[in-house]
């Protein structure tokens, strides 16, 4: 792979393809087994981070590392702090900052703290922290995931000054319409390989996705036309303030019918995991009212999710690693998380361990969760195994709601479709299902009705076959307010 | 492939490396002995046949172990919560004062079958009690529970001080203890029930709570393991807001668990004030609560690893009050000091000896992989 100065290369590939391990090669995380790693012709040996940073080449991570309560400019010096004392360091780091504003016009305020600034802002202290090392390759790992629209195109802007001013790019995600939209070249990986090279002119959407899969991929999900059947979950005006007094859910009304797939998109962090707790029973909301299979829900007559479980309404939750699972428990225990009093095995005083082995079996061969081991630690297993596991354990008890946050993130394409038949089939079966989801593509294919979320509101409600890309995206940027 | 993300066979990591921790602090112990011109070797010795040596060794061994017994079980139920119950001391002291009240309001009234459950439900409740309040700041208020609970180590002694020596002494007696309880209220001596079956032991202090701690240990085992509620309190301890997502109430857990620990710990009363010494005085607990800590984490949380972590604490106990009376240049302190680097080398510094125990196994693994 050879990467020309002064360009923005994009890497695609999809999740396990080795991008991230590429990467973390370059940035002295891992060591590579084999090959070499050649800056301007000269090899370099990258052992740790230091190395990489002393090689030129600068990381801004997936998730951000900075120190919340810092400001801008003790986080742009940590680990470059200078001397015994901070002063001098802090004055030539504020000089350096100076100089990448007027150069560049990366404006931060140095005294913010970080904390206080919004995620694009946060972002770009992390590329002031690695262009003040003098990074020269700078490394962005899905850097769009957590940034709006507009803030993905400043985003651009920034990183195409900076190509102007000769700092090489390198750009990984697996977002094609943004290889489209801002990289020079473009690297496809697969299984650990570079497969193709291509320039971003000379190629499509649509190639770079077949090399990245390997086959011709199809975005849209055969499902069977379904009518509408009654409604199981009716909200009205529902809102929630959190604990430091922000309203994050702002009178969101909407009806989840028998037999349906209800879409919500919107860019993450807008009020759809808020909409996820209420509806669950982890939070209660504070304003407006919540009918859930007959049961009346308000703010002085909270639910909790025990409760709404009984009622049989299931929950396959956004964050599966802290929420669906306990890592250090067995796949067998994992497996009745929510459920641990069903008496099928919970009796009075004791629970029958070997029962829940034996279901957790079951239930595992049923939802293909590999290694078929009930006994084995939950952190042990795969993503996609874990996601189906708790596919399981929700789906099995044929509940009449589901709702499902982020149900494929970070899942493979076999365990992407695994959980889309699953869902479907629960619809088919008369259930209602919402699906919260950051990809339209899975939006767009899957739902048959789709709300849009912006600013903790429902700003969008339309049958699945009036809407397209573009409509939504209209809608998650919510343009119509800022044109006003 | 069974060696789990440790890189170690399960065998390895709970039986090997804990011996070799117990052999690093003894080594170390030994170095002490060496520096202060007596024979480790001899030390050892002694201390081993002090312990296990006669049968009134092996009785005041069980004796010291079954406190640990009590203060290690307490510690690991907190733990499995995710709390670290450092009042251990403090309730195990007001537990002591629990039992002690009602013997001395009832010994002259009850029969001893009444005074027994009597005994364990006040040693248990008021241990609990005094965890109750760490725990109800912990639950509702976010006071850090090991700020707490040290705190409530020390009100505990201040208000044990202040019974004693104002409302609890004895008429007439100058030291800050109470009278004696009558027979009734004594729990059998293990000495007395192997006589009654025919075998002759010196008499030791151990007494009926040995059956009561392993009782402890059973009931503790299922309970974290086998019951719903012991599943939710593992819940909580591994993550909140999984619990949260499976309707379980933290707050509750926490303040259950942190009751649980407590009634446990306050257990030690019914050995000291109930089995040995039969009347309230000062410090009867001794550090056992604090030993605890040490003995729940070398037994990895788990009953039985609890169960041999206070009998080698106990062993060391009374193996070392062996040395130092044997050896006069050794004082009660290096016991002290040897139990504080059998502390650090199995709590502290458990998994030094680890990577290098995986590199072994590593190197033995390959030319059959």
């Amino acid at each position: 792979m050879r990467v020309p100065r002064g360009s923005i290369t994009g890497i695609v590939g999809e999740n396990g393809a080795g991008k991230s391990t590429l990467m973390s090669i370059l940035y002295g995380f891992y060591h590579a087994d084999a090959g070499e790693i050649r800056i301007d012709g000269r090899k370099v040996d990258i052992a740790d981070s230091k190395d990489a940073i002393a090689a030129g080449i600068g990381m801004v991570h997936q998730h951000f590392m900075l120190v919340e309560t810092f400001s801008v400019l003790e986080n742009v010096m940590l680990g470059a702090e200078g001397a015994a004392t901070l002063a001098a360091g802090a004055e030539s780091t504020r000089a350096e900052l100076a100089r990448l504003d007027r150069e560049y016009g990366l404006r931060v305020d140095p005294d913010a703290i970080v904390g206080d600034l919004p995620v694009g802002d946060q972002q770009r202290v992390e590329i002031l922290k690695a262009l003040c090392r003098g990074a020269e390759i700078l490394i962005l790992d899905e850097p769009t995931g957590v940034l709006t629209p507009q803030e993905t195109d400043q985003l651009f802007r920034i990183l195409a000054t900076l190509r102007a001013r000769g700092t090489t790019i390198l750009l990984i995600t697996h977002k094609l319409r943004e290889i489209m939209a801002a990289t020079d070249l473009v690297f496809v990986m697969r299984g650990g390989e570079v497969v193709a090279e291509r320039k971003t002119a000379e190629t499509s959407a649509e190639e770079l996705a077949e090399l990245m899969v390997g086959r011709k991929v199809r975005f849209a999900v055969e499902k069977a036309a379904r009518t509408r059947g009654e409604a199981l979950l009716t909200a009205r005006d529902l809102g929630v303030v959190d604990e430091r007094g922000v309203r994050t859910l702002d009178g969101a009304s909407f009806e989840l019918r028998a037999g349906e797939i209800v879409g919500v998109a919107g860019v993450s962090g807008n009020g759809q995991s808020e909409l996820l707790d209420v509806l669950s029973g982890i939070r209660a909301p504070t304003s407006g009212t919540l009918r859930v299979l007959g049961r009346d829900i308000d703010a002085e007559h909270p639910c909790g999710p025990e409760t709404m479980r009984a009622l049989g309404l299931a929950h396959i939750p956004e964050d599966r690693h802290r929420l669906g699972m306990v890592g250090a428990f067995t796949a067998a225990e994992s497996a009745i998380l929510g459920y641990q009093r069903d008496p099928a095995y919970c009796g009075t005083l004791l629970i029958d361990n070997a029962e829940v082995a034996r279901r957790a079996g079951l239930l595992m061969e049923r939802f293909d969760v590999r290694p078929r081991a009930p006994g084995l630690r939950s952190a042990a297993f795969s993503g996609g195994n874990q996601q189906k596991l708790i596919l399981a354990r929700e789906l099995a008890r044929e509940p009449r709601i589901v709702l499902a946050g982020q149900p494929t993130r970070g899942l493979d394409i076999g365990a992407i479709e695994f959980v889309h038949r699953r869902l479907i089939e629960r619809r088919d079966a008369g259930a209602a299902v919402l699906l919260v989801s950051a990809e339209l593509d899975e939006i767009l294919s899957l739902a048959d009705r789709i709300l849009v979320m912006f600013g903790g509101r429902i700003v969008g409600d339309m049958p699945a076959a009036e809407a397209d890309e573009r409509k939504l995206g209209l809608l998650m940027a919510n343009i119509r307010s800022e044109a006003a | 492939m069974s060696a789990g993300a440790s890189g170690l066979p399960r065998w390895a990591d709970i039986g090997l490396l804990p011996l070799i921790n117990v052999a690093l602090a003894l080594a170390a112990a030994g170095l002490i002995v060496l520096a202060i011109g007596e024979s480790p070797l001899n030390a050892i010795r002694i201390m081993v046949l002090g312990a296990l040596g006669s049968p009134e060794g092996i009785g005041y061994t069980l004796y010291y172990a079954t406190n640990f017994v009590f203060t290690g079980l307490a510690v690991a139920v907190a733990f499995h919560a995710g709390l670290f119950n450092i009042g251990g001391e403090g309730q195990a002291y007001i537990g002591g004062l629990g039992i002690g009240l009602a013997l001395l309001a009832l010994d002259r009234f009850l029969p001893f079958v009444l005074l027994l459950p009597l005994g364990l439900l006040l040693s248990m409740g008021f241990g609990a009690a005094w965890a109750f309040v760490p725990a109800y700041l912990q639950a509702h208020r976010g006071s850090h529970v090991v700020i707490t609970t040290i705190m409530f180590n020390f009100l505990a002694a201040a208000l044990m001080v202040y019974l004693l020596v104002n409302v609890f002494i004895a008429p007439g007696s100058m030291t800050p203890e109470s009278r004696k309880f009558a027979d009734a209220a004594a729990l059998p001596m293990a000495h007395d029930l192997l006589a009654a079956i025919g075998f002759k032991v010196p008499s030791t202090p151990l007494n009926l709570s040995l059956g009561v701690a392993a009782l402890a240990c059973v009931a503790v085992w299922a309970f974290l393991w086998h019951t719903p509620w012991g599943y939710e309190l593992r819940v909580v301890g591994q993550s909140e807001k999984a619990a949260i997502y499976a309707g379980i109430r933290p707050k509750r857990i926490v303040i259950g668990a942190m009751c649980l620990s407590g009634g446990l710990a306050g257990l030690v009363g019914l050995n000291e004030i109930m089995g040995v010494h039969h009347r309230l005085f000062l410090n009867f607990v001794a550090g056992a609560g604090f030993t605890g800590i040490a003995v729940s984490l070398m037994g990895r949380n788990h009953p039985v690893g609890i169960v041999l972590a206070a009998l080698l604490f106990g062993a060391i106990q009374q193996g070392g009050a062996e040395l130092s009376f044997d050896v006069p240049s050794i004082t009660r302190e290096m016991v002290v000091v040897i139990q504080g680097l059998m502390i650090l080398f199995s709590g502290a510094l458990a998994y030094m000896a680890r990577p290098f125990l995986e590199g072994l196994f590593a190197l033995r693994g390959e030319p059959s992989a």
